[in-house]
């Protein structure tokens, strides 16, 4: 069965899409996410969607899904690499996507999530 | 259409010199006092060539087929015609009376060679459908020529207007002139998100000095602007709002307060650098004069 790869780095866990979504693959995406924030004890999620060309209704809430369960699992969350076609689309369709931080690449993800996990663990001022 | 016993081609032929005098003089008078040298020759060469075609294809053809191969030739004399005649700022009336007004002389001309009656009126007939098709002909490549006139200014137009600047490191602007309409917003958008894309740019400043008019439809293709932006990972500043268009956004109740908006651009700029880490300081070199 086909499943999306979740890299760890560091305290962070880095998930890339890059293959079409469909109901079964966001659920065992969500299956396995959420089990590696608690195995690997992971402070912040990138999800990394710089190869998703076309996105629909699910894949906006899918995202948005992700986001809110990974805040439960104390993990905050950061889309990265949003294609400009993609953004305009979601916005087309009404989806902000409100609550859920992001940034052009992973390399601003990565200074994002930091600033964010400094500022909420209360040695840092940087928020999000 | 035509018979081929038509006599037309034969009475162009015949008469082609006196024709051309009477029709160029009918045109004349009817373009009136815009007449000039110049125009005047260009009028005697249009005319003399439109008869040669004409003669050539009426000839060939014998009125059979109108959109035929033996009539390329005019239709693309008149094609040119046209579109030079619009572009030179004629109206449609002109160009289309350039082939209306050849009836006169013409028929003239049928009522001194044809003796019988019917004869006669069929004749007319026959040449009168075949000039109206190319009147119309005429008119509908003016028409064509004015409309590509126009959707190529509109392109211009749309290109001109939707600038991105790259004022500082990581801090774009976006001063938009003129109304926002669905169409333009779409290219804004994506004007300023392949910008950002570009530079790697977090802020991006939008200033709304040069549009006139802020409606609900406008501030709602301003938030969408905003949050295509933000989904790509930068903030938007709004600025350049004129404390006439801050008080329509109120009475219209839009809904602005999740977007940073400041009064100047300069404002804006220094919110840009602030939260880029940078200030500004007046330096104690200060040059001498």
């Amino acid at each position: 069965m086909e499943r999306i790869p979740i890299l760890k780095m560091g305290e962070f866990l880095l998930v890339s899409i890059q293959v079409d979504m469909h109901d079964r693959l966001a659920l065992t995406l969500q299956d396995d996410l959420t089990a590696g924030i608690v195995k690997h004890r992971a402070r912040g999620v990138m999800i990394d969607i710089s190869a998703l060309e076309m996105v629909d209704s699910f894949i906006g809430r899918m995202l948005s899904n992700i986001a809110n369960m990974a805040r439960l699992l104390d993990a905050q969350t950061v889309v990265v690499g949003m294609q400009p076609s993609v953004a305009i689309t979601l916005v087309e369709l009404g989806l902000p996507m409100r609550g859920i931080p992001t940034a052009l690449d992973v390399e601003k993800g990565i200074a994002l999530l930091d600033a964010a996990i400094r500022g909420a663990s209360g040695n840092g001022s940087a928020v999000l | 259409m035509l018979s081929t016993s038509s006599r037309l081609p034969e009475i162009l032929k015949n008469h082609r010199e006196a024709l051309l005098k009477e029709w160029i003089s009918l045109q004349l008078a009817a373009i009136g006092r815009r007449t000039n040298a110049a125009t005047e020759q260009s009028l005697k060469t249009d005319s003399s060539d439109f008869l040669t075609y004409f003669a050539d294809a009426a000839k060939a053809d014998g009125f059979t087929n109108l959109q035929g191969e033996k009539w390329n030739a005019l239709r693309d004399f008149l094609n040119n015609l046209s579109s030079s005649r619009a572009k030179e700022g004629f109206t449609p009336t002109e160009t289309a009376s350039f082939i209306f007004s050849l009836k006169q002389p013409l028929f003239m001309r049928f009522r001194a060679e044809i003796g019988d009656p019917n004869a006669l009126t069929e004749e007319i007939w026959n040449t009168t459908l075949v000039l109206d098709t190319l009147g119309l002909f005429t008119t509908e490549a003016f028409q064509r020529t004015r409309e590509e006139t126009i959707s190529r200014q509109q392109q211009e137009l749309l290109e001109l207007s939707t600038p991105v600047v790259r004022l500082w490191e990581n801090v774009l602007a976006l001063p938009l002139i003129g109304t926002l309409d669905s169409g333009r917003t779409q290219v804004v958008m994506q004007n300023l998100l392949e910008a950002i894309v570009a530079t790697r740019s977090d802020i991006a400043i939008i200033d709304i000095t040069g549009v006139p008019t802020v409606d609900t439809l406008v501030a709602q293709h301003l938030l969408k602007t905003v949050a295509a932006a933000r989904l790509m990972g930068a903030d938007c500043i709004i600025s350049g709002i004129r404390p006439q268009i801050a008080q329509t956004i109120i009475h219209l109740g839009v809904d602005l307060s999740e977007v940073t908006t400041k009064a100047t651009m300069a404002d804006a700029f220094q919110v840009a650098l602030s939260r880029a880490g940078m200030t500004i300081t007046r330096s104690d070199l200060r040059p001498t004069k």
